[in-house]
């Protein structure tokens, strides 16, 4: 395809859908799907049949619309409307067009003039809910692929990465490390073959943002990869994707092939004489993959175990050649910054936090679910504002963020801005993207044990810190949460924090001591009961 | 793709084959030892020994490093599965609304996490977080996505499938 026939296309395809009377847009991202999604789908296409109303009207599924404490969802495209809970039964009247119907579905009707909706800001999630995942068509008339056939046509390598540059994009996996100075390292090495890896790898408990945006959009993340590829000179590229996720990596097969078929992959994409190739690996259940040497070794069919860095991956990563790793989210920014300029995306968010967040809300939250928020937005507007606040009249606790590398934050720190400095200063992270909300009948300590575990049993290892660290941690934990905490035990603890932080290998050890400390930081007087215990009983546990 | 279950008795005879064909797609690369592994655990439902052998021999690798490989990840099994297998989620989301409590009353009932029910009904494994969160407790049941799961619930499916 060249970029004229893919404009030529988008026309056509937008066409086509402004001349039906209605799409009928069901979520069937994985929440959904679980809680029947599919059974309304197949009705709604049974209906528009018995009904004969074919050329007026379709069904198709999407990714996720984000409100997934309502699903199953449903969108219909004329007059916007969101229903919730939606069942097979509901398909007569989200077919008909007779004021009756809307009485049924009234009551399933969801206000999007609430804050869940108006305060986010959609720009990885922009088409995820509202173009079918498996049609490429759907993505063309989005705008899909135009900012590649752009790049290609009209743009030299290092005008993209200017571009990358100027829009201030950092990396979304959590290190939050400036996208366009790594593609800089990569493009200026001279060996070739040079790869593009996408970190698909999602393994923080309590986060489902890149499963969300591959299971939504996935073409968004291949055309984000080619652009990546054509910007430092590679020619290949791999997603290494969590096993777990099966309906991620059969949408990924299928758009990948979709795209091959049309030349928008593969060799002489848009007919130019760029050529650029995706494969999928698929991860086997390890979290430590998910750092960028212990990926590598997995691509290459080994134990997934990190090494010592440097050198690097731009100097020296997959089978020793110059390899860029980015995050889902990272590549998804790619297209639209490209397509809108980067001053328009360095116009969002604050500081050097520029763009949007997407995070996964969950937890004791009201609004379960996926949502966008530009950087900077004060936490207590993500819980309370767009979250709906803590139900069950538990009251909030602490919110954490970053899964096991990262810490909880305490109620009095609620007006922290959302940005990657802001919330680093007072010892959490920005993380991939979790966000796991706690009541006052959660034990802080129990938290920390349960980050603990997992920390121990996801070790490689390969380093003994880490390997070692983690289970004499999390045995004191076990220890103190039982009663049987001797009072030196908290110090015995943070002295461990010390030591793993300084001296283990990869990330996963340096970072297994932040729920501690930062439990320990605000929530220390829950320790201390615990180890001291009053004749009554242990406060604090539930 | 990963399965949790067995393959079917049709393609079964097979199996020597379809496993033969993985390996040749890859060219008998020992870089591709994890998909290999993939596709012969989707088509024995675990990884004896004898297999893990094969596939070393097949792809010149010494049996040490697809041993050490198979035993690193999670994913793989070098036990055979029971005729039902339930993962619970442990993720945050998970753990906070009750997954430990999931996971109780199947090793009270069948087995503990990471093992199978001596009659080889029902294996039982703590997964990591699924990324169902906004479902939480979540259990995949043999391959489905179960949603806000209660002890209730499960020890319905439990007695439904003839657990004692």
């Amino acid at each position: 395809m060249t970029l004229d026939e893919l404009i030529e296309r988008q026309e056509s395809e937008r066409e086509r859908q402004r001349k039906l009377k209605r799409r009928i847009l069901c979520c069937t991202a994985a929440g959904c799907m679980s809680c029947g999604a599919e059974s309304v789908r197949k009705a709604v296409a049974a209906e528009i049949q018995a009904e004969g109303k074919e050329a007026e009207m379709e069904v198709c599924g999407t990714g996720c619309m984000g409100l997934c404490s309502r699903g199953p969802l449903v969108r219909t495209s004329d007059d916007g409307a969101l229903y919730g809970n939606v069942d097979a039964e509901d398909a007569a009247a989200l077919v008909s067009e007779a004021p009756a119907a809307y009485a049924r579905l009234g009551v399933k009707r969801i206000d999007t003039s609430a804050p869940f909706f108006t305060k986010q800001k959609k720009i990885v999630l922009a088409h995820s809910g509202e173009v079918d995942p498996e049609r490429l068509n759907d993505y063309i008339a989005a705008g899909g692929y135009q900012a590649l056939g752009r790049a290609l046509a009209e743009m030299t390598p290092e005008e993209v990465i200017a571009e990358i540059r100027k829009s201030g994009l950092r990396g979304r996996g959590g290190a939050g490390y400036p996208t366009a100075l790594k593609w800089e390292l990569v493009a200026k090495q001279s060996a070739t073959p040079k790869y593009v890896v996408c970190n698909a790898d999602e393994g923080d408990p309590g986060a489902f943002m890149d499963r969300s945006i591959l299971e939504g959009d996935p073409h968004l993340v291949l055309e984000g990869m080619a652009i990546a590829g054509y910007a430092v000179g590679a020619q290949q590229g791999y997603i290494y994707v969590r096993g777990e996720y099966a309906l991620a990596i059969q949408r990924l097969q299928a758009a990948i092939r979709q795209a091959e078929r049309e030349r928008l992959l593969g060799s002489r994409v848009f007919d130019e004489s760029f050529q650029f190739r995706i494969d999928l690996r698929i991860g086997a259940g390890a979290f430590v993959c998910g750092e960028e040497t212990a990926l590598i070794a997995s691509i290459e069919g080994r134990r997934g175990q990190p090494r010592q860095r440097p050198p690097y991956p731009p100097e020296s990563g997959l089978w020793g050649q110059p390899t860029l790793i980015n995050n889902v989210e990272t590549f998804a920014n790619v297209a639209p910054i490209l397509l809108n300029g980067g001053e328009w995306f360095a116009s969002i968010g604050s500081g050097a936090s520029k763009g949007t967040k997407v995070f996964a809300l969950a937890g004791k939250i009201a609004n379960t679910g996926l949502i966008e928020v530009p950087m900077g937005i004060p936490l207590r507007e993500i819980i309370f504002d767009i979250g709906g606040g803590v139900p069950g009249g538990g009251g909030f606790k602490a919110a954490q963020t970053g899964g096991p590398s990262g810490g909880c934050i305490p109620a009095e720190y609620l007006d922290t801005p959302v940005d990657y400095e802001s919330l680093a200063a007072i010892g959490s992270i920005m993380g991939s993207g979790g966000l796991i909300v706690m009541d006052q009948a959660s034990s802080m300590v129990d938290v920390a044990r349960f980050f603990m575990e997992f920390c121990m049993d996801e070790s490689c290892g390969k380093c003994i810190p880490c390997r070692a660290g983690t289970v004499q941690m999390h045995d004191i934990l076990t220890r103190i949460l039982q009663g049987e905490g001797a009072p030196d035990d908290i110090e015995m603890l943070e002295r461990l924090c010390v030591v793993l932080r300084e001296t283990s290998l990869c990330g996963l050890g340096q970072t297994a001591p932040n729920p501690v400390l930062s439990t320990l930081k605000y929530f220390r007087h829950e320790y201390e009961q615990l180890v001291q215990p009053k004749p009554a009983a242990a406060g604090g546990e539930s | 793709m990963p399965a949790t279950t067995a393959a079917p008795d049709s393609v079964r005879d097979n199996r020597e084959k379809m496993l033969e064909r993985a390996m040749s797609r890859h060219n008998y690369s020992g870089d591709a030892l994890i998909e290999v592994l993939h596709a012969a655990q989707e088509l024995y439902g675990f990884l004896p020994p004898e297999l893990l052998k094969k596939v070393a021999r097949k792809l010149k690798l010494p049996p040490s490093r697809v041993y050490g490989v198979a035993t690193f990840y999670h994913f793989f099994s070098l036990q055979p599965k029971g005729e039902h297998f339930f993962q619970v989620c442990t993720g945050t989301a998970c753990y906070v609304a009750g997954a430990q409590e999931l996971l109780n009353v199947l090793e009270r009932r069948c087995a503990k996490a990471g093992c199978t029910s001596p009659d080889g009904k029902v294996s039982v494994q703590a997964a990591r977080c699924i990324g169902s969160c906004g479902l939480a407790p979540a259990v995949i049941y043999d391959g489905r996505i179960l949603a806000r799961v209660t002890e209730k619930q499960l020890n319905e499916e439990l007695d439904r499938i003839g657990v004692s």
